[in-house]
């Protein structure tokens, strides 16, 4: 994602239409204006000053708490070597919390994927009325997870929920959604899938974009509607499939307000271990027991798992992605 | 993602000047939708709308309802409620300090918002227009941000604020939007690629400074996509939990934004806290606290699709 950005970040006027040059091209001396670079540096010292204190400068400290036992009270940090990471191995609740989020994600990202899609499809079909499904569908979205968690904690309940209620009306006994184990995760998906609609929007924005004599020409050669959706539809959206892929999964792994109102909300600590997801879990470490090298080393677990996951859907992803500026 | 460049260029823009991008040449008219041949299809695609906006609305119906029953019948699904009390609106000001919440996460949402869309603005310009040594390093490390998950920093930020005494304060939960942030840079900036350079050279020529290059011309000229910026944010902001939990759960429950209060208002209210299921004024406490939200959509909605279509091109 970062490297076709940057490449993308051809600045105004200064590739005088022509992409970067191949790797064998000896780079062309620019010659700065002083004046505007300084002007320039000026404009963006608020971002290189925002970044030095409150990323690098605190990630560089977030490193530093990691390796060390940190005292709120007395705020001092004395060196504790490696203790912190081998705790995340010797705490099972870590492991518990880290296979959950994996298994949410795993559970919700191709669901969201489809449904995302199947909706920007069928809007897609619709003239006339599409910008009123459009904003009824991107409603939820507009409302805030703290509403959202009230809600459905109360159309979730196994006995008198509402959603249990109507798949009663055709003959389904609905789990007990937010006591049994099982089913607390896909709750939580649930809850997300109501609120997917952005990644509708990004899906309808391509879908728009596939030419429309691209299926005109496939049916006049006898293809079905399955096989245009396969050879024409994917691959055609292939690149917003891949970036809606990356941005939820990275979501996902982060996934925090549902799951912390819908089950960590008091201390009573009652709910299913089953809820308990590696940001939750990081927050409690952190902002309950004041743990921070614990919680500090879960961060940087967790940063390095979303890298390494990114990184493997993209060197995946690029396999099949059609990118269109590749023809010339 | 370079297939995403071929979309039209963010935010209204037609055409990138530097030409890199290309142009789709299909009719625009004719692309924009196909409607299914036969009738029989036409009517499956509406009955299939039809039932998910259905689905996508019901918890709305539902929690409106919600909002006007007595305290024994919150749970009972009607979406028509046997006994309809009004006084639910009334009382939930006397039962929570739902006002003061409401003011606190509006007063922090336009800080955050104002704060962010300006200066994201401002650093977009000196990455748009000007050029210095390891410009598209530092824009590659903009971009870079984005991946790190905010855990990493979150003890950190805790300690820095800790450190300056500004615990329980607002501060924390806008304060780092003065320094911009990147996905609105990335998006400002896109905004300001699509504006004519000879604008800014002809201004320059006539004796403007570069600051009177961005406050003259590019600001007045990026509106939209500042809107976009400051729409984004105000909801980003209003729905903000995690930042309030840390910096402001342990202060007194006046001084609670709203996401905060009604979390808290959820515990209290439950029967396993020693509540006694007052479940109702949750329900109108989440109506009142979404119907802002959805406001700002109705008045906003081209912006939102607009940011959001931009977010799946940023490549």
């Amino acid at each position: 994602m970062t490297t076709d950005a940057i490449r993308d970040a051809a600045p105004l006027a200064s590739h005088p239409g022509k992409k970067k040059g191949g790797a064998g091209k000896p780079r062309q001396k620019v010659k700065y204006n002083r004046r505007e670079a300084i002007a320039g540096y000026m404009f963006i010292a608020p971002w290189i000053i925002g970044f030095m204190v409150f990323t690098f400068g605190a990630m560089i400290f977030s490193l530093y708490i990691s390796f060390s036992n940190y005292r709120l009270v007395t705020n001092t940090a004395t060196p504790a070597g490696v203790a912190n990471y081998a705790e995340l191995f010797d705490d099972p609740k870590v492991m518990v919390s880290l296979s959950n989020t994996l298994f949410y994600a795993t559970l919700a990202v191709p669901l969201e994927i489809a449904f995302a899609l199947v909706l920007a499809m069928l809007l897609n079909r619709v003239g006339r009325g599409a910008g009123f499904f459009r904003t009824v569908y991107y409603l939820p979205k507009m409302t805030p997870s703290v509403a959202t968690a009230a809600v459905f904690l109360l159309l979730l309940n196994g006995n008198t929920g509402a959603i249990n209620e109507g798949l009663a009306l055709i003959g389904i006994q609905g789990p007990q959604w937010l006591v049994d184990p099982d089913w607390v995760k896909p709750s939580i998906v649930l809850m997300t899938l109501w609120g997917v609609s952005g990644t509708m929007i990004i899906f309808l924005a391509a879908l728009k974009n596939v030419p429309r004599d691209l299926y005109e020409v496939a049916s006049l050669d006898g293809a079905g509607p399955v096989r245009q959706f396969r050879t024409i539809t994917i691959p055609m959206i292939s690149g917003a499939i891949f970036f809606n892929v990356i941005v939820l999964t990275i979501a996902a792994l982060q996934t925090f307000d549902q799951a912390y109102l819908l089950f960590w909300r008091d201390q009573s600590n009652a709910s299913p271990e089953s809820s308990l997801f590696y940001a939750v879990y990081l927050y409690i470490q952190a902002f309950r027991q004041f743990n921070f090298g614990v919680a500090a080393a879960m961060a940087w677990l967790l940063f390095m798992i979303i890298m390494i996951i990114t990184f493997v859907q993209v060197k995946f992803g690029n396999r099949f992605v059609y990118y269109e500026g590749d023809k010339d | 993602m370079a297939v995403t460049s071929s979309a039209p260029a963010a935010v209204g823009v037609k055409n990138r000047e530097n030409g890199v991008q290309k142009v789709r040449t299909t009719d625009p008219v004719k692309n924009r939708w196909y409607k299914p041949k036969s009738i029989v299809a036409r009517i499956v695609l509406w009955v299939v709308l039809v039932g998910f906006a259905i689905l996508f609305m019901y918890p709305f119906a539902w929690l409106l309802a919600a909002s006007l029953k007595p305290r024994g019948q919150v749970f009972d699904n009607a979406l028509i409620p046997d006994t309809v009390l009004f006084s639910n609106y009334l009382e939930v000001w006397d039962q929570l300090p739902l006002i003061s919440w409401m003011f606190n996460s509006i007063a922090i949402a336009f800080l955050a918002a104002g704060a962010v869309a300006i200066s994201s603005s401002v650093v977009a310009f000196g990455f748009a227009y000007f050029k210095f040594p390891g410009r598209n390093l530092l824009f590659g490390l903009v971009l870079a941000t984005m991946m790190l998950p905010g855990a990493v920093t979150l003890i950190p930020q805790y300690l820095i604020w800790k450190q300056i005494g500004l615990l329980g304060t607002w501060v924390p939960l806008w304060g780092m939007n003065l320094f911009g942030s990147a996905f609105y840079i990335f998006l400002q900036r896109q905004f300001f690629l699509g504006l004519p350079r000879e604008l800014f050279e002809a201004a320059r020529i006539d004796g403007c400074t570069y600051w009177g290059m961005f406050r003259r011309i590019a600001m007045p000229l990026s509106i939209p996509s500042f809107i976009i910026v400051f729409i984004f944010e105000l909801q980003a902001s209003w729905n903000n939990l995690q930042a309030a939990l840390i910096y402001l759960n342990a202060g007194s429950v006046e001084d609670f934004t709203a996401p905060l209060g009604i979390a808290y208002a959820m515990t209290k209210y439950s029967p396993s806290a020693g509540g006694q299921g007052d479940y109702q004024y949750v329900m109108v406490a989440s109506l009142v606290i979404t119907l802002p939200m959805l406001l700002i959509f109705a008045f906003g909605q081209r912006f939102f699709i607009e940011g959001i279509a931009t977010q799946g091109r940023k490549g």
